[in-house]
């Protein structure tokens, strides 16, 4: 319990006089503020200290970083006293783009920097105009033409090539892109006066959250076949998108639906006084106000989204986490697995902490207004 | 036009007192409910004729019949002679033992936290939030595997880890020490439960009592008395024993304790770890949502610590708690279906493998969402009630 007992202390140490040295008023205020926070300080930092040491240990000092092609003969001789980087630099590409040719790997390459450079501009403020839905649409089918190829002289390679990086951002791409409007008419069903339509709108938010997201992905891979006409017969990928944008829909409506009920009652009144139609008053007062309350749940919805498209693992498509987890596959370096999960961990890490450091500015921001 | 300007007549309406609202209201309804029924009964005709293409008798007949599928790790006596229906039961107890005990101990982990994220220690509240910050931007099936890597590369049975006496860690799971818990220690443990439940009603009038007088009153002896000596007097009575038994290494494998399977293991600690993170950003939020001057005027009345917390902070702060804590703990039932990229034997895992060897995917597929669908509507129930009973009475 000290810690809780700590909160009200801050303030007091605080009023100290603030005389001497920096540093050490600075120690003494937010480290040894009293007895048993100087003991836990101590026994912090020496569990820090030791956590430190043995991972620079392991990771950098006893750590092998390259070896001769495909040879992991210095990596097994440090098995279990020193990390075995080597198989970055062996497996980086398997890895980010998958069994996609290999000399036509710059596309999915390019693809990824494009999808980069989208996320960048959907981020500044003052490019959320009409024109950024062009820039999507324009991204997206450049995207589309540099992955599947066949003009242009590209070469065509089919989606089952696909893999890796690029899957795992087109999975969550464009599962928001359509799951954000199917989110907004869901929400909008969900308030509606009309009762069938509001009870749809219930029944398919409850059902979509009420289960695991792999039981959906189990749905669109086994029985999404049984449901269409014998003959026809759509890709696995596809597949699993679809019911990745059911899925986002559902989620994203709840937080859409936030955002409606804090629009003023006296906002659609006036819009109604106004003589606007149903879809008029909605497009032009009610959701722009609605979507700017929850841009940081939205936000949090995204980066949540973001980390859930790997759960396509479990029915075999290869995002960013499959091809990891098939590049350690190869007896040659199967003990190295932990490096492999700490590199893709760090490229998912970089994604969603910058959409969570994204969130926080736009809180920030919204909080001065 | 001035705006003085006569109003036009009001229009002429059809159907009596119907209106346009209305009518548009009827046909935007028909039309989307049309739509629905419409892609109902074309995926279900398609269905159909699928299934009778590929001979699958639907229903969920196949129950009845013999499972074949070994369960490596069950709560519940299991045997592959048994039927799909107790494979599925099986599935269920596997679910909700790693359900009820990752909540529990996300909820321990969580809160203790985010409490450390706000303490005045600076080391501690930036580890903390280090905590936090990491383990909400990887994703959980990323780290499940990793903790299921880190299991198999743990040393052999002969050579585990025994970080304290009786407690083993190796690539077999981790082995606990544990009471072999038989009927008459069910007796006793009953008994406690009963006198747990008596304890809650008198509390209650006890309660009810200083309401009206504003005398407190004591309810610890009640405490003493039904949780702890009504069932230590069973005990001796009945002479139940509860001798540890303490795990032993013989041949390749351990013998006696209480055996963690390494999926279990690593699953839970996925779920665990992972899910701490986001409640203790939900408590966090909770306790700063007090305001400060209830600190400020609790101190200043001179209340002591534990009753300031229990009476004056707590309550105020588990308004704002309880709510998204429930989407947590729904969040942590439903990821524990990621088990089946381990091979953790859950319901999702075992409907799975009976979809693989019957073909019946409608039905193995129906009864995941049913499985989950009651779990969640029980969890959100439990949770409502709770939370209308402690959500702020205004006026």
């Amino acid at each position: 319990m000290t810690a809780i007992t700590d909160i009200p202390d801050a303030p007091r140490a605080a009023r100290r006089p603030q005389v001497g040295n920096p540093v050490l008023r600075w120690l003494r205020t937010n480290l040894f503020s009293s007895i048993p926070n100087g003991i836990l300080s101590v026994v912090l930092l020496a569990v820090l200290a030791k956590g430190i040491l043995s991972f620079v240990q392991w990771g950098i000092a006893n750590a092998v970083w390259l070896t001769p092609a495909s040879d992991s003969s210095a990596c097994r001789a440090v098995r279990g006293i020193g990390a075995c980087w080597a198989i970055i630099p062996e497996k980086y590409r398997f890895i980010l783009f998958g069994t996609y040719p290999f000399d036509e790997q710059w596309r999915p390459a390019l693809s990824v920097v494009l999808f980069i450079a989208l996320f960048y501009f959907s981020t500044r403020r003052a490019l959320w105009r009409r024109e950024l839905a062009y820039l999507w649409i324009g991204a997206l089918a450049l995207i589309s033409v540099l992955m599947w190829g066949g003009v242009f002289g590209l070469s065509f390679v089919s989606q089952d090539r696909w893999g890796g990086l690029p899957v795992t951002l087109i999975l969550a791409t464009f599962g928001l892109a359509f799951g954000f409007p199917l989110g907004i008419l869901v929400a909008l069903g969900r308030r509606s006066k009309l009762p069938a339509i509001r009870s749809l709108s219930v029944l398919y938010v409850e059902l979509i959250r009420g289960v695991p997201l792999v039981s959906l992905l189990f749905m669109a891979s086994v029985m999404f076949p049984l449901f269409m006409p014998s003959g026809f017969n759509i890709d696995k990928l596809l597949r699993a998108q679809i019911a990745i944008i059911l899925f986002a829909g559902a989620y994203l409506a709840e937080v859409i639906r936030g955002g409606l009920q804090a629009v003023p009652r006296g906002q659609y009144e006036a819009a109604d006084a106004l003589g606007l139609s149903y879809w008029r008053k909605h497009r032009l007062i009610v959701l722009p106000q609605a979507i700017r309350h929850v841009i940081p749940p939205l936000v949090n919805t995204f980066i949540a989204f973001f980390k859930d498209t790997s759960l396509v693992l479990i029915i075999g498509i290869f995002d960013l986490l499959t091809t990891a987890k098939t590049a350690i596959i190869d007896p040659a370096w199967q003990q190295f697995s932990v490096e492999v999960y700490i590199f893709v961990a760090a490229i998912y890490f970089m994604f969603c902490f910058a959409m969570s450091r994204y969130s926080r500015s736009l809180e920030a921001h919204s909080a001065v207004r | 036009m001035t705006s003085d300007s006569p109003r036009p007549p009001p229009r002429r309406r059809f159907f009596g007192a119907w209106g346009r609202r209305e009518l548009q209201g009827l046909f935007w309804q028909v039309l989307v409910v049309g739509i629905v029924l419409g892609v109902v009964v074309f995926l279900w005709s398609n269905t159909v004729t699928n299934l009778t293409a590929r001979r699958i008798t639907t229903g969920f007949a196949f129950l009845g019949r013999e499972a074949g599928m070994p369960i490596a790790d069950s709560l519940l006596a299991y045997n592959p002679r048994d039927t799909y229906l107790w494979a599925f039961v099986v599935g269920i107890a596997n679910t909700l033992r790693v359900a009820v005990i990752g909540i529990v101990l996300a909820t321990i982990l969580g809160t203790l936290i985010g409490i450390s994220r706000l303490s005045a220690n600076w080391l501690l509240s930036r580890l903390a939030a280090v905590y936090v910050e990491t383990l909400r931007d990887i994703p959980l099936l990323l780290q499940l595997l990793f903790w299921y890597v880190l299991m198999q590369a743990l040393p052999a049975a002969r050579a585990a880890w025994r970080p304290v006496e009786g407690v083993f860690l190796s690539n077999r799971g981790l082995i606990l020490p544990a009471i072999p818990v038989g009927s008459p220690q069910l007796w006793v443990i009953g008994t406690a439960v009963l006198g747990l439940a008596v304890f809650y009603l008198i509390r209650r009038w006890l309660i009810a009592q200083q309401m009206r007088d504003g005398r407190p009153r004591a309810a610890w002896p009640f405490a003493v008395g039904l949780i702890l000596a009504l069932p230590a007097t069973v005990s001796v009575v009945l002479g139940v024993s509860w001798t540890i038994e303490w795990p032993q290494l013989r041949g390749f494998n351990f013998v006696g304790g209480l055996t963690l399977a390494p999926e279990y293991f690593a699953l839970l600690i996925a779920l665990v770890t992972y899910t701490s993170a986001f409640i203790a950003e939900i408590v966090r939020s909770g306790i700063q949502s007090v305001p400060r001057g209830q600190w400020d005027a609790a101190n200043a009345l001179g209340l002591r610590r534990s009753f300031l917390l229990r009476q004056i902070i707590l309550p105020q702060a588990l308004r704002v708690i309880v709510p998204p804590m429930t989407s947590q703990y729904l969040n942590l039932t439903k990821n524990s279906s990621l088990a089946v990229a381990i091979g953790y034997q859950d319901v999702v895992s075992i409907a799975n493998t009976t979809l693989n060897q019957t073909g019946q995917a409608i039905e193995a597929i129906a009864l995941i969402m049913a499985v989950f669908l009651t779990i969640s509507l029980g969890i959100s129930f439990f949770m409502n009630w709770y939370n209308a009973r402690i959500a702020l009475v205004e006026r």
